[in-house]
Formats: C-alpha cells, structure tokens, sequence
C-alpha cells in the first residue's frame, strides 16, 4: 500500500517518560522524573517555557511555610477546602497543602528570589486564607521569576530533551494504556510519533475557550480533550473561575490583565460603580469570608459586578470602576514601583483617575480525574498542575494554582518515570496509525475563515456558559455548538506547508468545542449554585449536590456520570 | 480610525512579498491586535507568533515594525501605513513567523 508524504516525513522520537507542555508543572514533572532516574522528552506547542499560564501569573504563591506567621499545611487545607464548598477532592487538596512548603523552599534553593522582609520569606495575606501564608516575586513578577528558575533547572539536567512547536494530535494507546503521542510539528508541517513509557499531561486550564480571558492564546483546554479521546475522564468541568476584576479599560498592553488584584489588596483600591459608589457591602452574604481588607472572594465580587453592570450601573465599557485616588501618591509608588512607569506608559494615572475591570476567565477547577498518584483510569497517562481536576473543588483560593503546578508536577514526574523505570515501552507504529491518518487527510479550503469561528466559541462561552448560567442560555450553547462542529467538519483544513495557522485553528477547534461541550453539559445538568458555578435559574446551594460529576467519552458521544467526593475520612 | 497593514510574506526561498490589509482600530490597540483581526476577518492564513496576548511575558512577537525591531503586542496601531516584516537576521519560516528557538529546543530529526 502506498504512503503518504505525512507518514513518509514522520520523525520519530523515543524516551522513557512524555511530558506535554511546558508551565510550571510540566517542568517540574520534567525535572522530577529525570531525578527519578528516567529519561525525559518535555515538548510544547509554543516555545519551551513561554507560553501557558505560568508565565502570565504574577500574583502570589500560597504554602505553610510559616515564616510571616506559625502555620501548619493543615490550616491551609481547611482553608482549601472551605473555598472548595464541599467538592474538593480531599486526597488531592491534601497534596497540594502538605508538598507546597517544600516546593516552595525548593524553588528558593534555586534562586527564585521570594520577595523577604526582615530576613524571612514574606507572606501576604490573601482572601479565604486564615493568615499571611502567600509568597511572590516583587513587583509582579512571580510567573516570569517561576518559569525562568525552572527553565534554568532544566538547561542544567543533561536527561529533559527539550523540544517546541510540537501540537500534540492524540495520545498514542496499545492495549488501552498510554504509550506516547502523535504529533505536528508547527516550523515544518511534519508529522512527529514520539513513544514513551508514560505520558504527562501539563497542558494548563480553558480559559482561552472564553472571550476575555487572563490566559495564552493556547489554555483552549487541548489537554482535557487528549485526556477524553484516550479513555480517561474529565472532573468538574462546570467550575470555571472568573477573577473579578480584570482589566478593561482603557486598552493596557505589556501587562497581565489580572494586574490589578495586588494594587487592591496592598493599597485597598475601591469598586465603585457608575453612581462612584462602593457596592460590595451591598452582596455580603453569610458564608462570605472577609479577611479585613476584601469584602467578597472572587467568586461573590464577580457576581457584583455583574449585577451592577446588569442593573444599568457599570462603568462606560461595561464593568466597574476601580479607583486610588484616595491613595497618596507616594504610596503607591512606594507600593509599585517601576509598574507604575509601565502604567504611565499606557497613558493611566492612578491619581489622577480610576480604571474600570470587569470579570475575566482566569481559572478552571475541573480538569482531568486522576487518583492521588496523578494518574487517570487510563495506565501510563497522568496529568498535573491545572490541567488536574477535583483539588479545588468548586472554588479555588488565590495563590494555590502555582502551589498545585509544583506539587502535582513533581508527584506525577516522580510516578511516571518510576513506571517507565519498571516498564517496558508498550510503542507500536499502529499506535500512531488514526492520528496520523488524520493529518494526512488534511485539505486545503478557504472556508469557513476558522479564526473567526475560533472568535464566534468564544463569544458564545462567554455569553451563554460564562459565570452566570440558565438553562435557556446553556441549551442554546449545546446546540451552537453542535453547528460549529458541523461547520469545522470532520477532515482537517490547512493553507500552507510549514507554520500553518489554518490547520492549528483546525485542530485547536476539534479539541476546543469538545471541551466546551464538555462544561455545557455539566452546567446544565448541576441545578444549583455552587463556588464558581452560578445558575440564575437555581440560585441556592442545594445539598443533594454535594456530589462530583464525571465526563467520559465513548463511541463519539459524552457521558456524564455524578459520585461523591473522594474524602480523606475522620482520622485525616 | 483604520490603519494598513503592509505585511511582508512568503516562505523561505520564495521572493517575498507585500500584501495589505486594512484594519479598524480604537484608539490604543496593539499591532497585535490587528494582526489577529486581519487573521478572522479577512486572511486566516497569515502566520506570526504569539502566545500571552497581552503580557509581553512570551517575547514570541518580536518583529520588525516599520524598520525596527520590536513587540507587536506593544506597539500601538496608528493611522495611516505600517510596515511590518519578519526579523531580518533569523531563517524565514513564512511570513512573520522566524526561527527564534534556541537551537537545543528544536526538533532534530
């Protein structure tokens, strides 16, 4: 039979353990197995260590090192789980809180630079944690200082190849268990089959399936998606965290639309809506945890917000204002320093006038079920960081997603490489054999324009699936969807050999509507209101809910299925 | 407000050309911004790197912007005609897309 140029060019690339992107925690699983004594492949689709969420973050870091104050993991799981409102998965959440303070000493060994004071570690107080128990890097610069520490540990371990540009296709399986991946190559346009005894994935959140967003342009959920077609199950994909007050406007670039949380919290900025009046006192509730300084946790500010901007009082480009200039200005460049030059640069002057933020997908809580070794129902696939669902519950507390990355990384690294240490590689061409078809059948066309499709799932997540539901709105979803799948259709689009953007929109969108069919169906099936996930048409919290949901995907079809939490149970 | 975009393409090994895309802009967006929009609204197939949007943290959309070296997430769009090619000194891959890995982070079949 003859072969086609795809499967003629395919490069191939073995090791012992895969690990799929490059954020924080895929460098720590990276690192963590090549200690373990295995060998590594550490690929990307964008360049290694750049893109992904890591990078982006510049807020805090939450662990019980206990250096502002006395502390124990187990205050800092309390905290976790009482943010997680009754669905965190307490084996997970446990994880998290106990192997934290240890990263966190880890990553200062190796010279991240945690901003100290008084020759201590400084730690912040953060909304819903009982004490001062965040860390950062000074001045916003807690992702870049995380990624370049990380990326430094790696250019000095001889056994992580490192390799960008890889888009992953699928998960390559044999016998229903993990044996590598199928992939593109973006510079060159080949196709790439890479065997492994194990495969990680660390592919981040989905919050690039919304509109406005604090993500890369490549969080669109692939990983949830690779997970699926292998067999394993999503958890909590309804859980989607918006951060309150993303930026807005006026236009700001070269800087994290999420800037502002640490301007507000060190230097108490006002929301005021249209009237110039504070409105937060206005939605304080009884289970709302204020810790002196915030009024309303994330999920309570977004609803806010919303409202306000519902009830005819936001600010001009549809949010609320938030405003220092009650602030001297030399606090704020005490505060600030150097960001405020960058602000200034963007024409903003905190002094002299608010800026005005709106609610922003920031976070997914849901993500791929894995046991508390990080691996999924699927033996040799793993998953870590956000990518990870289920430790967070339906609510997750600022500062534990960069906490999670190195926890999660380093458990999943160090698992993985010790089954590809003991194992043998189960690769076998035929593994490769349908995502490989699937490229070659690739065509050129010209329409639909799939960046404008891209932009259309956005609009539609964020107007119809966004922080505040109804089964109307999520029906309609389910069934724009379901056209958008029929529009893309089901052989792939390309325009051009090498670097291709029409075929990656393509396979981005493959994986992208299957993911936001994925947090439909479960938003529309939980009628209640829970953490991150708001129904206008069941607002309370209804207790027969206490319940997980589960997605699995068999013969092209989502299943959705309900179990209790997993629980650490008395003596825990 | 609209401003032209002159995007130089092509691939390696191929006479480069210059092809222009009007774009409206408000006032404020990037050059970024409007390379995206020309991507959904009228050429899907233009190809440049990207990855954080907004943040300048990837440093993936260095270009050359009217003869200079910069990002184009921070470069504002402006009336009137702007230049934009790929970095003179690293290989073409197409369009504005160069070979900017580090040379052990590339694929080596």
């Amino acid at each position: 039979m003859e072969k086609s140029a795809v499967a003629d060019n395919a490069v191939h690339v073995e090791t012992d353990v895969l690990v799929i992107g490059s954020g924080a925690s895929g460098m720590y699983a990276a690192l963590e197995a090549a200690r373990a004594g295995a060998s590594v492949v550490l690929v990307d689709r964008s360049l290694i260590g750049r893109g992904g969420a890591t990078v982006m973050a510049q807020m805090t870091v939450a662990a019980a090192l206990g250096e502002q104050t006395p502390d124990h993991w187990q205050h800092h799981l309390s905290d976790t789980l009482m943010a997680g409102r009754g669905l965190c998965d307490e084996h997970l959440a446990a994880l998290l809180c106990e192997d934290g303070p240890r990263r966190l000493r880890e990553m200062d060994d190796w010279k991240v630079g945690w901003a100290r004071e008084d020759g201590h570690i400084k730690q912040a107080q953060a909304p819903g944690h009982d004490r001062p128990r965040c860390a950062y890097v000074d001045f916003l610069s807690t992702g870049p200082a995380v990624s370049r520490t990380l990326r430094s540990q790696l250019n000095a371990t001889d056994d992580v190849r490192r390799i960008g540009e890889i888009l992953i296709v699928d998960i390559a399986l044999r016998d229903g268990e993990a044996c590598g991946a199928t992939a593109l190559h973006l510079p060159t346009g080949r196709a790439v089959t890479l065997a492994s005894k194990a495969v990680i994935i660390a592919t981040g959140g989905l919050t690039g399936l919304y509109r406005r967003n604090s993500a890369s342009s490549n969080m669109g959920g692939d990983g949830y998606a690779l997970a699926l077609r292998a067999g394993a199950e999503l958890i909590d994909m309804e859980f989607v965290q918006f951060f309150p007050i993303g930026h807005l406007a006026p236009r700001l670039v070269g800087m994290d639309p999420i800037m502002w949380d640490p301007f507000r919290y060190k230097l108490g900025g006002r929301l005021l809506n249209a009237e110039m009046r504070e409105f937060e006192q206005d939605y304080v509730t009884e289970d709302s945890r204020s810790d002196g300084r915030y009024v309303l946790t994330r999920d309570l500010a977004t609803y806010a917000i919303t409202r306000e901007v519902e009830a005819g009082r936001g600010s001009p480009a549809g949010g609320a204002y938030l405003s220092f200039q009650h602030v001297p200005e030399a606090e704020i460049r005490r505060a600030f320093g150097p960001v405020v030059d960058r602000l200034a640069a963007n024409g903003i002057d905190l002094v002299s006038g608010p800026v005005e933020v709106a609610p922003i997908a920031h976070y997914h809580m849901g993500g791929v079920r894995a046991d508390e070794g990080l691996q999924t129902c699927v033996p040799g696939l793993y998953a870590c960081g956000e990518a990870v669902g289920g430790a967070n519950g339906a609510n997750r507390l600022s500062g534990n997603a960069i906490t999670e990355a190195f926890a999660f990384g380093a458990s999943a690294g160090r698992n993985a490489a010790q089954r590809a240490v003991r194992g043998s590689s189960l690769w076998s061409p035929e593994a490769a054999c349908s995502a490989l078809e699937l490229l070659r059948s690739a065509e050129r066309r010209d329409a639909p324009n799939l960046a404008a499709v891209v932009v259309e799932l956005k609009a539609l997540m964020a107007d119809r699936v966004g922080p505040f539901r109804n089964e109307q709105k999520l029906r309609s979803a389910v069934q724009a969807i379901e056209r958008l799948k029929k529009d893309i259709g089901i052989f792939p689009a390309s325009s051009a050999a090498k670097f291709d953007p029409v075929l990656v929109d393509w396979l981005d969108l493959r994986n992208m509507l299957l993911v936001a069919q994925s947090v439909t169906m479960a938003a529309l099936a939980r009628t209640e209101s829970r953490g991150a996930h708001q129904r206008e048409d069941y607002p309370a919290l209804d207790d027969d809910w206490l319940l997980n949901q589960v997605i699995s995907l068999s013969k092209g079809r989502l299943h959705l299925d309900r179990r209790a939490p997993s629980t650490r149970g008395a003596s825990g | 407000m609209r401003t032209t975009l002159a995007i130089q393409r092509g691939t390696f090994g191929e006479p480069p050309r210059v092809e222009s895309f009007d774009v409206d802009f408000e006032q404020g967006q990037s050059v970024l911004d409007g390379l995206r929009a020309v991507r959904y609204q009228t050429d899907p197939s233009l190809a440049f790197r990207f990855s954080c949007i907004n943040a300048n943290a990837c440093k993936e959309c260095m270009m050359l912007i009217d003869g200079k070296v910069d990002y184009a997430c921070t470069v504002r769009l402006r009336e009137g005609v702007m230049a934009l090619a790929p970095l003179p000194k690293k290989a073409l891959i197409r369009d504005l897309v160069t070979e900017i890995a580090p040379p052990d982070e590339r694929l080596r079949p």
